[in-house]
């Protein structure tokens, strides 16, 4: 059998355009998502959330709703358990309120009626007596000594005495003599940045629909990125067993990390248990906004020094980040993140994490990364343009590469940076002059990426045809993906391999879709499931030809003695091998069950030409290249596809997307008007170039893709825009008034 | 509030179906019809998740009552094929990957092929501005342009 010799491999369907397994349902409207299955005698659920951003429930009387004909169950915070893994208990507190409201929006109550109708007036029958508390929602303000406590007793051992109540966590990163470096820079910058909140934006709202029978055995059926995590977090919320609760995933409708966690999908089951009916709850837009997501919001100082060659001599920053209402750890990976493209002498980071009255902070692509890259490839431009030195000729100087002690700690192997960054100064966008008023933004960009928990079962069918069985929600082609792999292990045509993705009682446990690991690790394990089942194929032919297992080898989809040495029999193939299965001993199928680790990093560079309106402050992007290491691109639409939904992302980001709140402590603009996620008019064409440097942790040198986009826009633009007005920006988005004031404060 | 009958033509074929005064047609495609295909995205007319068309007129659904539908003839996504033959612009996004998740997909498809109907050879800032105002949150939109185009080419020359 081929060896992992991925380098010299010559793949003959990896890297092809296959049509996706799931096309046709999804352009002729038959997929199901979230919202699009109903059960007969079913339920409408609803969720009564805190108008207040911190206030103290002191009674909640549901009595005249119960009485509303046709409501058939209310439930409050004392009908769900609080599991002792703290994780799940902040989940179970998120989804429904205990004794405090800890954000405008926070579940309070919930309903199940029989129409619409009925269950809007039951939610407007609940009466909830508040106490309302001082609150906080700028992180900066939650850090000092005397601010409102969010929650009280919620710091983690890692904070040093003496800080304020709000801050639950803090970090460090590094190595060298920052002193030192400091000291050898012809030019030091230092900088402080804020970045707003933003939302993942997935156009499906969160849905579900929850069965749960009187012998406890329940059923849901949601939208998310992991039917598994579902199951963990209902049935310890709801303290039953794992195997007495089903979960399918539905087709989904975007997640971005946001549907990594549960909100109502508690919430369904207990309404289900208490009525003894199922119970459907899909969220309206409002709710999205005001209960899920976002992402963190972020205060962050940078100081970077340079020699005038463009060599970075130092690097330090320090994070501020708040996740809302409840303790998180995203500021380790920003923490992390922040210089790993950099080769560095000395380097420090500092990470904190500090609550406020906001909504628990959700995953997104990439989550911690994009703000902490945005601040120092920020200062780093700065410094470009004082030493007056050329962008990428200062990256392409610093760069890490493989042997780099990386800025958090591990060595890097093979990481495809450096040939990103050439390919970006290689390009025509990079080579083409500007127009007068126009500027071109650059930033580099990182991610992790993950492996994880994963499971596959792939059936070798009598007809010879192949069935894939793995437990990641597609979010965005990898059934496809999946299929490829399996096709090209195999050794036969990609459209004889069907990948389903199962619920959790039909496979082990798999890990949420995040983090970049689906094509990586269900694609590994795949593989690996594959070789598996290909050595039983060649068990069953060498019992046939009465030679040794081991004298028999796999190639293009058939069983072949393996020499000259091992007799002469015509090979078998995988068509013949399955039809007669059934005499050679039954049914042939494979299994791989993995943590997987090697998940290869990830780099990209990004390039932004635009052009900003000096009388509105408006920006227009002209021109955007996306640069990215894809190790080796598996289905290279779907590849580009993520390259670009992330640059966009990231530019929204840059340019509008952010949570706005008011002296109130309310979400000012909780719906898609005033939330503004790019539209097909604001955008240029957005480019792409895919570089394959092999991964060494993956038989086919596959890295994950998925996060890395999101990650160089906000300094790309943010570059950019600097450059356009010469002044240089400091916070995001750079919505018009806000680019409008600094070109104002900067003509005094 | 009592119910109200209300008499139309979905994709072609006469449908009849009850719904309360303030249900929105979007709901009642979905809900009493089993039409699935036009997804809520807000509900509030800003993503174009629900885009149907309404005798000819591009709608959102969510902002239309349906009883405001009387007589009136709505097309959906579920319409476009003809059986099993795709529509030129199903295939093309198909082709060219012009969907990740899809659930914006249908509404896309609704709006675009209004826009074809109307004018068979947009410019590409004339798709753009059209299906301003349907969101995807997953593409960057890029394959999808590509997609309408390489559509509407293959259309003028059949
Ligand atoms: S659901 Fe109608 S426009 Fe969003
Ligand atoms: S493909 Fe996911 S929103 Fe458009």
């Amino acid at each position: 059998m081929a060896l992992d010799s991925h380098g010299k491999r010559e793949f003959k369907q990896i890297g092809t355009r296959v049509a996706r397994p799931d096309g046709i349902d999804k352009v002729t409207g038959r997929a199901l998502y979230g919202a699009d299955m109903s059960a007969p005698g079913m339920l409408v659920g609803r969720i009564l959330r805190s108008p207040h951003a911190h206030a103290r429930i002191l009674r909640i009387d549901t009595s005249e709703a119960e009485a509303i004909p046709g409501v058939k169950a209310v439930v409050t915070g004392a009908d769900f358990s609080i599991p002792d893994d703290a994780a799940l208990a902040d989940i179970s507190v998120n989804v429904m309120a205990r004794t405090k409201a800890l954000y405008d929006g926070h579940a309070v109550a919930a309903v199940a009626a029989t129409s619409a109708q009925a269950a809007k007036a039951a939610l407007k029958a609940i009466k909830v007596e508040y106490e309302v508390l001082p609150h906080v929602t700028d992180v900066d303000a939650a850090m000092a000594p005397d601010a409102p406590v969010v929650q009280k007793g919620r710091s983690l051992e890692s904070v040093p005495a003496g800080m304020g109540a709000n801050v639950t966590h803090h970090c460090e990163f590094g190595h060298g003599d920052l002193e030192a470096g400091f000291a050898r820079a012809d030019k030091i910058v230092e900088r402080s940045f804020k970045t707003a909140a933003t939302h993942q934006g997935y156009i499906e709202p969160h849905a579900c629909l929850a069965t749960m029978n009187g012998d406890g055995r329940a059923d849901l059926w949601c939208c998310t990125q992991g039917q598994y995590m579902v199951r963990t977090v209902c049935a310890g919320v709801l303290g039953i067993e794992a195997s007495q609760l089903r979960v399918t995933a539905s087709e989904i409708g975007g997640g971005f990390g946001g549907k990594t966690t549960v909100f109502i999908e508690p919430v369904a089951l207990m309404l289900a248990k208490k009525s003894g009916k199922p119970v459907k709850i899909v969220m309206t837009r409002d709710e999205v906004f005001k209960a899920t997501g976002p992402t963190v919001s972020t205060s962050i100082d940078v100081k970077i020094g340079m020699t005038k060659a463009g060599r970075i001599t130092a690097g330090a920053a320090t994070l501020r980040y708040s996740g809302g209402a409840f303790p998180n750890t995203t500021v380790d990976m920003g923490a992390q993140a922040a210089f790993a493209a950099y080769d560095l002498d000395a380097v420090r980071t500092v990470g904190w994490n500090i609550l406020t009255n906001r909504p628990k902070e959700s995953a997104y692509r990439a989550p911690g990364a994009p703000q902490a890259i945005y601040a120092v490839e920020s200062v780093v431009d700065e410094l470009c343009l004082a030493l007056n030195l050329d962008p990428l000729d200062v990256r392409i100087l610093n760069a890490a590469r493989k042997g780099t002690k990386s800025s958090y700690g591990p060595t890097f192997d093979d990481i495809g940076l450096l040939a990103t960054l050439e390919a970006a100064k290689a390009h025509p966008h990079y080579n083409t002059p500007l127009k007068p008023g126009q500027s071109r933004g650059v930033s580099c960009g990182f991610w992790f990426n993950f492996g994880g928990n994963t499971c596959v079962s792939l059936n070798i069918n009598t007809d010879g045809t192949v069935g894939v069985t793995e437990g990641n929600p597609d979010i965005g082609g990898s059934r496809a993906s999946i299929s490829l792999m399996a096709a090209e292990e195999l050794g036969v045509p990609y459209d004889k391999v069907r990948t389903i993705i199962a619920d959790t009682a039909s496979l082990g446990y798999n890990d949420v879709t995040d983090g970049s690991r689906v094509t990586f690790a269900v694609g590994l394990a795949t593989i690996k499931a594959a070789r598996d089942a290909i050595k039983k194929m060649c068990g069953r032919v060498a019992k046939i030809w009465g030679i040794d297992e081991d004298a028999v080898e796999w190639r293009d989809g058939a069983a072949h003695p393996a020499g000259p040495n091992a007799g002469k029999f015509p090979p078998m193939t995988l068509e013949e091998i399955a039809a007669i299965s059934f005499e050679t001993g039954g049914p042939i199928a494979g299994h791989y069950e993995v943590n997987a680790d090697g998940a290869g990093v990830s780099f990209g560079v990004h390039l932004c030409d635009l052009e900003v309106d000096k009388e509105t402050g408006q920006t227009t992007i002209l021109r955007y290249t996306v640069f990215q290491d894809a190790g080796k691109a598996v289905h290279p639409d779907y590849v580009e596809g993520q390259m670009q939904g992330g640059a966009v992302q990231g530019i929204g980001w840059a340019l509008n997307e952010e949570y706005i709140y008011g002296a109130d402590g309310r979400l000012l603009n909780a719906g898609f008007l005033d939330y503004r996620i790019p539209v097909a008019s604001d955008l240029p064409k957005i480019d792409t170039q895919i570089l394959e440097i092999p991964n060494p942790g993956h038989p086919y040198g596959v890295r994950g893709v998925g996060e890395t986009g999101i990650v160089p826009p906000l300094a790309a633009v943010s570059n950019a825009v600097s450059r356009a007005i010469d002044v240089r920006m400091h916070e995001l988005p750079m919505s018009p008034p806000r680019v409008l004031k600094a070109i104002k404060a900067a003509r005094g | 509030m009592s119910a109200i009958t209300v008499s139309t033509t979905v994709n072609g074929d006469a449908v009849d179906f009850i719904c309360q005064p303030d249900e929105s047609l979007l709901d009642a495609l979905r809900g009493r019809l089993g039409l699935t295909g036009a997804k809520e995205g807000c509900g509030t007319g800003d993503c174009g998740a629900c885009s149907v068309t309404v005798n000819g007129r591009l709608v959102c659904s969510c902002l239309m009552l349906a009883a405001e539908a009387e007589g009136a003839e709505i097309g959906t996504v579920e319409g476009i094929a003809k059986g099993n033959a795709l529509h030129p612009l199903q295939q093309s996004f198909l082709d060219h990957a012009g969907l990740q998740c899809g659930v914006c997909t249908p509404g896309i498809l609704v709006a675009a092929k209004a826009l074809l109907d109307r004018n068979p050879d947009p410019t590409d800032e004339e798709v753009r501005y059209w299906l301003a105002g349907n969101l995807c949150r997953c593409t960057g939109y890029d394959k999808i342009i590509r997609a309408v185009q390489s559509a509407a080419a293959q259309m003028r020359s059949a």
